[in-house]
């Protein structure tokens, strides 16, 4: 019950210290921008384990956090191994692939009016369906190895990427058109120096929603059928082991790798669009 | 002369003739149709030249073991003769569409009115119709949403009127939304069901966690959306905290609102979908499982086909809600 | 490289000098719109001479901005006849034959000053030490040199435009379309650009098109002014103005400037009250 009562403490503690940062005269600073939701974080880390432990709370329901990391620190060849498989050869190379195929697509599909008038709609209703569905049907065609769950993100994040591009392709402005008539350039010249320029934006847009849908589409395909390897695998037999710290960790590392590899791909967005409305705020 | 070779001045259907011209959508769906019974053949090929065969039509290679390491089309342009039965094989790695609808029919309406298990007979939906696995995720998928979306436009309206809540959980919120949450699907549903939760209540949490952050997010963009004057305004008639909420900051947050209900709706059928897969107890996931065990594909298209109707009605729902409230609150003509 | 785009010879142009440079002829033109047809020009006839200021000016929806746009073939007449250096307007446009500066200064943002003053020579195949040379010379002319490296979100209205009116001049086109190039910055800014605009065509010699709303501007700029009235767009005169070439800005003041103004005025107000 003590340890309860400490959780308690801890809270108010912590979260005193944030209204007073936050409130207090640094509170527009970059460290405190940082330290107030570190602070939080740690604080509900420190309570969970408080009173995980203090309520003895049976691990199957929730381990407490000292729990999982030991888990992850003894097992991390193994994740590493889940890693590999899932986020590199699963995720990673359907996301290459799909996002690839989309783009080009996308320039084939602005060269004809009645091509993107049909495929945009069309593209827009494909990307509020559960494609994750089609996820047994591939595996049963790729086999169970990272071909078939390359492929179910292939399909996931195809349309999101078309109906960004499509998009982005045509957010020029009717001036800027016709400045680039009263230069007669060529179509070529027109996509190079304005449009894929104008499209990054949503380009990068497409990227980072697709970035998560591959995360997602690679670890649901594995519940479907997998070699006994990746993140998809190790979370549905540690659940039939009630090997809860296990089930965390493999959660730890695919939550690590969506934000990495968002993160990757904003920081690219960043550098790339500098000249944005979104990013220039401070210069 | 010039304007012909003009850039600019696309024709809109190409040079096609007048009775050949469709509207671009129906068209592009024509076109994947086409796409997709041409598929057909190639994917099938190996099952139905086997079955071909033993039917007693000469096929080459003969045998089934050369036949297995060769390519689909070779296999496809060596036996042009014996495909016949392409498009109606009896399990198909790729099943026509017309097979899907066939599918489709057979176990919803055929189902409900002539099956034995049927409304017709027993007055209640049979749990072999797809009706019935359909209306088990809608209703996980709708309490989901319900939950996620209040506590979300909740949590937003916390987090714009204090700073600390602000600072501490809004980066988090950001974040969450990076992960793939879809992960913990099978864990949620396996320890509720180990504290003796079944049924509705896990897979409805994991719709509601997944429709949960996108409300947030947008929400939160929503609430802060008016701009400096309008605030401004409120500020010189000393406004109440609580009036500047309903009057500015709600009406303003309602486009977004929308915006981020149709994404959460969306996640929200996918969240009830994935939680159906650890735990056969129904629904249009649970199909799908138990057509990949069982090699049934045309029943795993159906059951796609209906979450993809649902989605697709969903979707529509919202929107056109969106479309009657901002007509009425004079945001859109 | 040039465009993919052919140039046409066209002789005549070489040799008939004297010839207008721009040259309309009973110009008509009509937008097909939802509400019925919309008469944007009608009976248009108008010649250019070479090195010539010309100002169109006129209430909204009297077709200044559509006849500047005709001539740059960015719409298309539907009766009468149009020639620039001698050509039709698409073949004009093809050989480059001018700079249009628009409303906006609508520079790219993701390209530095210098590169979106280069960017017509990238198009037009200019080799990178010409492009380089070029850029320098046209940003002294509108007194830009210094800022090459910055981004246009980095600077003022003002010197945004007269980086667009730079990337007009960078390619030797010996004509400049000008829609309302100053109509959104502010009095004192404006009048220091359109001095700066005078001081550039007596160095260039360049035929110059210019639209404007403002009667001051037109007077002051200005060797003709071309008043326009709406409905169905048309020229209602033109008036040759008698002021030097040499003009400060306090010309302004002058009785001949308050004549030509008044004159102006009279005309607009008559096209209002047929």
């Amino acid at each position: 019950m003590t340890l309860v009562i400490f959780a308690v403490l801890l809270w108010v503690l912590g979260f005193g210290l944030n209204v007073m940062l936050a409130n207090g005269p640094a509170r527009d600073t970059g460290a405190v921008r940082l330290a107030v939701p570190l602070i939080f974080g740690l604080t509900i880390l420190g309570m969970w384990e408080l009173i995980v432990r203090g309520m003895q709370v049976s691990t199957v329901i929730l381990p407490p956090p000292s729990l999982i990391a030991a888990s992850f620190a003894e097992n991390l060849s193994t994740l590493w191994g889940d890693f590999v498989q899932t986020i590199l050869k699963g995720a990673l190379s359907g996301y290459i692939f799909g996002c690839g195929a989309a783009f080009l697509t996308a320039l084939l599909v602005d060269r004809s009016d009645y091509l993107r008038r049909g495929l945009l709609p069309l593209g827009n209703f494909m990307a509020a369906l559960p494609i994750v569905g089609t996820a047994p049907i591939l595996v049963m065609w790729f086999g169970f190895g990272w071909q078939s769950k390359a492929a179910v993100v292939v399909l996931m994040v195809y349309f999101p990427m078309l109906v960004n591009t499509v998009a982005g392709l045509s957010e020029t402005t009717a001036m800027q058109r016709d400045l680039m008539r009263t230069y007669a350039a060529t179509w070529g010249q027109t996509l190079w120096t304005l449009r894929l320029p104008a499209a990054l934006p949503f380009v990068f847009n497409g990227l980072k929603i697709c970035s998560t849908l591959a995360l997602i589409g690679a670890i649901v395909a594995e519940f479907f059928g997998s070699p006994t390897l990746g993140l998809g695998f190790r979370i549905s037999t540690s659940i039939g082991q009630l090997d809860l710290g296990m089930v965390w960790s493999a959660i730890l590392v695919s939550a690590l790798s969506g934000t990495a590899f968002y993160g990757l791909v904003a920081l690219a967005e960043r550098r790339m669009t500098f000249w944005h409305a979104s990013h220039r705020g401070g210069r | 002369m010039a304007e012909a070779s003009d850039p600019g001045t696309r024709a809109s259907a190409g040079g096609w003739p007048r009775w050949l011209r469709l509207p671009p959508v129906l068209g592009m769906v024509l076109a994947l149709m086409a796409i997709w019974y041409v598929a057909v053949v190639p994917m099938n090929v190996k099952e139905v030249l086997t079955a071909a065969e033993r039917a007693g039509v000469e096929v080459s290679p003969p045998s089934a073991v050369d036949r297995r390491d060769m390519g689909n089309w070779a296999l496809v342009f060596r036996n042009t003769h014996a495909l016949g039965n392409s498009w109606s094989s009896d399990r198909p790695k790729l099943p026509a569409p017309h097979q899907v609808l066939v599918e489709l029919y057979d176990s919803t309406i055929d189902e409900e009115l002539n099956g034995r298990r049927g409304i017709v007979r027993s007055g209640t939906l049979s749990n072999r119709s797809l009706v019935y696995h359909a209306l088990v995720t809608l209703n996980a998928t709708f309490l989901g949403f319900l939950i996620g979306a209040l506590l979300g436009a909740g949590l937003a309206v916390g987090i714009v009127h204090s700073r600390v809540m602000d600072m501490s959980v809004m980066p988090w919120a950001i974040v969450s939304q990076t992960i793939p949450i879809v992960a913990l699907a099978p864990m949620i549903i396996v320890v509720l069901y180990s504290i003796g939760v079944q049924g509705l209540i896990p897979k409805a949490v994991i719709s509601a966690y997944l429709s949960f952050f996108p409300v947030v997010v947008g929400m939160v963009k929503g609430l802060r959306s008016p701009d400096a004057m309008q605030m401004d305004l409120m500020r010189t008639y000393s406004a109440s905290t609580a009036s500047v909420l309903t009057k500015l900051r709600l009406p303003s947050s309602i486009p977004y609102l929308f915006a981020s209900l149709k994404i959460a709706i969306a996640a929200s059928l996918v969240g009830a979908i994935v939680g159906e897969l650890p735990v056969q107890k129904g629904g249009l996931g649970a199909r799908m499982l138990a057509g990949s065990y069982y090699g049934q594909t045309a029943q795993i298209w159906a059951a796609l086909l209906v979450a993809a109707t649902l989605a697709a009605l969903l979707v529509y729902a919202i929107a056109a809600l969106e479309r009657r409230t901002l007509r009425r609150m004079g945001m859109m003509p | 490289m040039l465009s993919d785009e052919e140039i046409t010879n066209w002789p005549e142009a070489e040799t008939a000098t004297a010839a207008p440079v721009i040259r309309a002829d009973h110009l008509d033109l009509t937008f097909q719109t939802n509400d019925g047809p919309v008469h944007a020009l009608k009976d248009v006839s108008l010649d250019i001479a070479k090195g010539s200021f010309v100002s169109f000016i006129g209430p909204s929806g009297c077709g200044k901005t559509t006849f500047l746009r005709c001539i740059a073939a960015l719409e298309h007449p539907t009766g009468g006849s149009l020639t620039v250096n001698g050509m039709t307007p698409d073949e004009a446009r093809r050989a480059r034959a001018y700079g249009y500066v628009f409303q906006a200064a609508g520079l790219y943002p993701w390209r530095t000053i210098g590169r979106n003053i280069a960017l017509p020579l990238e198009i037009m195949g200019y080799s990178r030490a010409e492009q380089a040379e070029r850029v320098a010379r046209v940003l002294e002319l509108v007194e830009l040199s210094g800022f090459e490296k910055k981004f246009p979100w980095q600077l003022s209205g003002g010197m945004q435009q007269r980086a667009s009116i730079a990337r007009a001049l960078a390619f030797d086109a010996d004509i400049l379309l000008m829609d309302e190039p100053f109509g959104a910055l502010d009095e004192i800014v404006r009048d220091r650009l359109n001095e700066e605009l005078l001081k550039l065509w007596d160095k260039t010699e360049k035929t110059i098109g210019f639209v404007t709303h403002s009667i001051p501007e037109a007077v002051y700029l200005s060797t003709h002014i071309v008043v326009m009235s709406p409905r169905p767009g048309r020229i209602t005169d033109v008036i040759e103005s008698p002021l030097p070439k040499e003009r400060p800005l306090d010309i302004r003041d002058t009785p001949e400037f308050i004549e030509i103004a008044h004159r102006v005025r009279e005309g607009l107000r008559a096209g209002y009250e047929e």
